[in-house]
């Protein structure tokens, strides 16, 4: 059987990428891929844990359809909001999004 | 058998919520501000049924532990209520806002998942609690899409609040995989006994401090809440300074004292470094501002820091300390952006600059202001002063001599911006500051109500500290 480690440098990795995504790239909706990417590296995580740790109790699975419906929720949120910023200013680049500053 | 008392304020906005949605279809355009005074009144009677009705009792545990029905959960449920009920008062007539019922509809389903956030007793019930409260409050910031500046708050909050929940939510997963468990409670016992290395876990502990963090706007996460609280509509800037930050802390209170005893000193020095970096950042930078809802973005990033000195203190009095400093915090903020709302509002202008000849055109708001923004600073008898006092003495007893010295430092500095603020209201004069100031009765009615209440914590200190021993209590 795979071991448990295998799964979880996976989900390391797979959040790491969606960090760097959210880190390096300027379109926004770019960042909320990478924020997607992060979430699914959460729900690797989960899922893997609890078939190993807790198979017997469901709370890790039911963690983990949570999580999908936060990342809906946040995506549906965030397009729209992507959408009025881009009406208004022709663009999606979050270094052009610059109205305040320090 | 649910107690369905125990849940009786969640029930209560849940339903109000959905009375103002639906009663918005039905309303004309000339009809809508009746909104305002409906969400109003339900706020009002769901925060009197709170009070008479959902006490905590002798049964804590609610739904096999996915909520908590102590008295942390019941007082921080009355601070977000209130804050709801002030942030509707400013509201009225604002323009784009004041007559949506989307937008009450929103800010009472944001209340309903503060509530649960202060409750919460399960990493899943907490992970979906800060869900409700945060996703409404993008939309809400981002809320007046006719004005550039509101949209690009809208989408910097949510940017940097997916990014920093989506960290946590990581940080959960592995508290998962260590205790094989989610409930918070079973949690400590679960790590004691799985014998999890300091490293691992507090690597996740600072994962979660992550989302913790932002909600709360600590340094280093604290870039969102400038350019947020400029951009966004002044009502929703007051709403996320105070009761947005307050569920922040419920939760990291409950989460740090509950889930993680055996690495006490560790998260106590990290927290009690944060908490002197994000006071001076905050009120070093503050000082600089001209703008003032970018100013009061600044101090309340300072007034996380002299909050997180009760949370790294660990202790009763910590506790005690945090609940007091909150209460006395959210009356004075509410108020302060009160004023910033009811200025903008007649004059167009959010500069410090152009509040010169304030305390001629208006003097009894004037007078109020001057007494937020002392309270703020922290000068006696006013509540910031026994908030400050009580945190301060939390640090000294936890033996962090030091941290109380950076917070005192730290006071001394941010008086010096909320009396620059003042000096342009009394001393200087501006053209035109004979013609009186006109303020709507609710608002006026509701500034009065902080300013009573904050002198009220001041000088009778034995109810709401009686009230915040009772929530130290269900920790110690």
């Amino acid at each position: 059987m795979i071991p448990l480690s295998n799964y979880l440098i996976v989900a390391a990795g797979l959040f790491s990428i969606g960090l760097y995504a959210v880190l390096a790239r300027k379109n926004a909706i770019m960042i909320l891929m990478g924020i997607e990417l992060m979430l699914n590296a959460v729900n690797i995580n989960l899922v893997a844990f609890w078939r190993y740790l807790t198979p017997e109790n469901v709370s890790g699975q039911v963690f983990a359809a949570m999580v999908f419906v936060v990342a809906a929720a946040e995506v549906a949120v965030g397009i729209a909001l992507i959408m009025t910023v881009y009406r208004r200013r022709d663009t999606v680049s979050a270094d052009e999004i610059n109205l305040m500053k320090w | 058998m649910v107690d369905y008392l125990a849940i009786l304020p969640e029930i209560a906005l849940l339903v109000l919520a959905a009375i103002l949605l639906l009663v918005d279809i039905r309303l004309k355009e000339e009809g809508k501000d009746t909104l305002n005074w409906i969400a109003l009144f339900g706020l009002v009677i769901t925060f009197v049924l709170t009070i008479l009705l959902a006490q905590p009792g002798e049964e804590e545990v609610i739904w096999g532990g996915m909520l908590r029905h102590d008295w942390m959960a019941f007082v921080f449920r009355l601070v977000f209520i209130a804050g709801a009920a002030f942030t509707v008062v400013f509201s009225r007539g604002w323009e784009a806002i004041g007559d949506r019922g989307e937008f009450y509809g929103l800010l009472v389903l944001s209340t309903l998942g503060m509530t649960l956030m202060g409750a919460a007793g399960d990493l899943v019930m907490l992970l979906l609690a800060i869900e409700t409260a945060s996703i409404p409050l993008y939309i809400m910031a981002g809320f007046s899409t006719k004005d550039g500046k509101s949209a690009e708050a809208g989408f910097k909050y949510l940017l940097f609040g997916a990014m920093t929940s989506a960290v946590m939510m990581y940080g959960f997963s592995l508290l998962f995989g260590f205790g094989g468990t989610t409930d918070i409670y079973a949690l400590a016992d679960a790590i004691a006994a799985g014998n999890v290395p300091t490293l691992p876990l507090m690597t996740s502990i600072i994962l979660v401090l992550v989302g913790f963090g932002f909600k709360i706007s600590m340094f280093p996460f604290h870039f969102w809440s400038p350019d947020v609280y400029e951009g966004a509509p002044t009502p929703v800037t007051g709403f996320l300074s105070t009761a947005s930050k307050a569920a922040g802390f419920a939760v990291l209170v409950r989460v740090m004292l509950v889930a993680f005893p055996s690495v006490t000193v560790e998260w106590q020095t990290l927290l009690a470094i944060l908490s002197a970096i994000t006071m001076t950042v905050g009120n070093l930078v503050a000082l600089r501002q001209t703008n003032i809802k970018r100013m009061l973005a600044y101090s309340s990033i300072g007034h996380a820091g002299y909050i997180l000195m009760g949370v790294a203190a660990a202790s009763s009095l910590g506790v005690i300390s945090v609940v007091y400093y909150i209460a006395a915090y959210l009356l004075t903020n509410l108020a302060a952006f009160g004023f910033v709302a009811i200025y903008y509002k007649q004059t167009g202008s959010d500069e410090i600059e152009d509040y010169a000849g304030f305390s001629r055109r208006s003097p009894g708001l004037a007078f109020a202001m001057l007494f937020t923004f002392l309270s703020l600073g922290g000068i006696p008898p006013l509540g910031g002063f026994f908030g400050k006092l009580l945190v301060f003495s939390a640090a000294i007893q936890a033996d962090m001599v030091w941290l109380a010295v950076v917070g005192v430092l730290n006071a001394v500095i941010a008086l010096y911006y909320y009396l620059t603020v003042i000096k342009f209201v009394y001393l200087r004069r501006q053209e035109g500051d004979e013609v009186p100031f006109p303020v709507a009765k609710s608002q006026s009615l509701a500034i009065i109500i902080c300013v009573l209440g904050v002198t009220f914590l001041g000088v009778i200190m034995a109810p709401m500290f009686e009230l915040a021993q009772k929530v130290a209590s269900s920790f110690f």
